[in-house]
């Protein structure tokens, strides 16, 4: 057992060097002790551009998972998403401390000082769900997809970046079994269920095109036809129809990736970043 | 240098030099700070030290004074601060002072870095311990059974005969079970 019965105690008690738990204490650094130069032959600046792509994926997702937390339908659903959001969140600090190491800028000001403009996440990850169906067929699409991506990234030349991919793989390996079989609870469920999850795919669905876009950046791209296989091994124990049809077009060329978002992106921003701006000096 | 589990072993062989200059320590140094390190409970699973968990990775005593390195369980530990803050405070308590505390990400900890007398602790406590960690090449196939296919046995009883009531419990690591036997909720670790 600790020393510490009480554990208010240890937040208030003076850590060596002054640091207290309540105000912070130093070691806050997700890649501390990590050797975060650049391998020969690695383009730093695309290095970091995709790295803040693919952590602000990350940030951005998990806090719409965190806006669930309190309404969700039960306890163990709430603990499942906000573990889920909690892993990802894991991934955007790694994601955005690497890009941000070779920017010249701590993972902080890269979440709370860029303006929406300045944000590379793809735009299902600012989608706000509009039921539980949406939450979990968001979670299948995102997952499938990542769980991909972060497989090719593992053998990624930065070996940085590399080390995260393999890192958070278990973790989307889980995410997605846990979005899949709600997918086919629901699919395979009552009329109304299956009514309510393929109205959610179908929603979804003309986000998932700028998952498999290609990027400048990009340092490994996933083959649309795999995730797809994946997707259509759940859509078909859950009686659903994989969506067709238009997808989300790019804006004068621009995506997310580039830097437009939808709607829903301030509304996000304004949450997640109102606290650090007004108070733009405090540490946590 | 002492490895927190034989699959660093390939990484201490160069450290090793630096036992000569342990603060005048020599080996007793490295012992003492070893032992201060590995004897840091885990915040979430207090019953476990940071050595029966795995996290544990290496403790070097050198010039530089004391290092050691920890690893996440999960990306989004929030636990790993603590840690870093109490394996920090303990070694001050053994009298060292140059501490630095290092994470390593590669290779991903998985549940099988679980210790045998951390496996026993668990049981104990009444949490069923992991079963081995799927072994993964290439794609990860999908799971589709909402029931899951490996049940842990009831660490109360023993029975086999145990149902999932969810996949996660009051930490990532964990899931929720009960017993079908004796009829006791439990949590297990989860096999990762």
């Amino acid at each position: 057992m600790t020393e510490h019965d009480n554990p208010y105690d240890l937040l208030a008690e003076d850590q060596d060097g002054g640091h207290r738990w309540a105000f912070g204490t130093g070691f806050t650094d997700p890649l501390a002790g990590i050797d975060t130069s650049v391998p020969p032959g690695v383009d730093g600046a695309a290095l970091a551009r995709y790295c803040l792509a693919l952590g602000d994926d990350a940030l951005i997702y998990s806090h719409r998972l965190q806006e669930w937390l309190t309404r969700m339908p039960e306890l163990e659903e709430e603990t499942a998403i906000a573990n889920i959001a909690l892993d990802l969140l894991g991934q955007a600090r790694m994601l955005l401390a690497r890009a941000g190491g070779i920017l010249g800028q701590s993972e902080d000001q890269l979440a709370f000082f860029r303006s929406e403009s300045e944000f590379r996440n793809v735009r299902l990850a600012e989608h706000a769900d509009r039921d539980f169906a949406e939450l979990v067929g968001r979670l299948l699409i995102f997952s499938s997809w990542r769980l991909a991506l972060f497989g090719l990234l593992s053998s990624a030349q930065d070996p940085v970046l590399a080390a995260i991919a393999a890192k958070g793989t278990n973790e989307l390996a889980y995410h997605r079994d846990y979005a899949a079989q709600w997918v086919i609870r629901l699919g395979d469920g009552t009329e109304l269920s299956h009514a309510r999850m393929q109205a959610a795919l179908d929603a979804l669905w003309p986000l998932t095109a700028e998952l498999f876009l290609p990027d400048g950046d990009e340092l490994a791209s996933v083959d649309r036809g795999s995730v797809d296989t994946v997707l259509d091994i759940v859509l078909a124990a859950a009686g659903l129809a994989r969506p067709g049809g238009a997808t989300l077009g790019a804006v004068s060329g621009r995506t997310g990736r580039d830097g437009v978002h939808t709607e829903a992106m301030g509304y996000i921003l304004a949450e997640l970043q109102s606290v650090a701006r007004a108070h733009p000096d405090a540490t946590w | 240098m002492v490895t927190g589990f034989p699959a660093d072993a390939g990484a201490s062989a160069a450290a090793d030099e630096s036992l000569d200059t342990s603060e005048g320590l020599g080996a007793d140094g490295q012992d003492a700070a070893y032992a201060a390190a590995a004897g840091t409970p885990d915040p979430e699973l207090p019953m476990l030290t940071i050595a029966d968990l795995g996290i544990l990775r290496s403790v070097d005593v050198g010039a530089e004074g004391v290092v050691v390195t920890i690893t996440p369980t999960y990306s989004g530990c929030p636990a790993m601060r603590e840690i870093g803050a109490d394996v920090r405070r303990r070694l001050v308590a053994a009298g060292f002072d140059r501490i630095t505390v290092k994470t390593q990400l590669a290779p991903p900890w998985s549940t099988d870095w679980i210790t045998d007398g951390g496996r026993r602790k668990l049981a104990e406590a009444g949490i069923a311990p992991p079963s081995p960690a799927p072994r993964r090449s290439g794609p990860v196939p999908v799971k589709l059974s909402t029931v899951p296919a490996d049940s842990p046995r009831c660490p109360r009883c023993g029975s086999a005969s145990t149902r999932e009531t969810a996949r996660f419990s009051a930490t990532a690591c964990k899931s929720l079970h009960r017993c079908e036997a004796c009829g006791e909720p439990f949590e297990a670790v989860k096999a990762l």
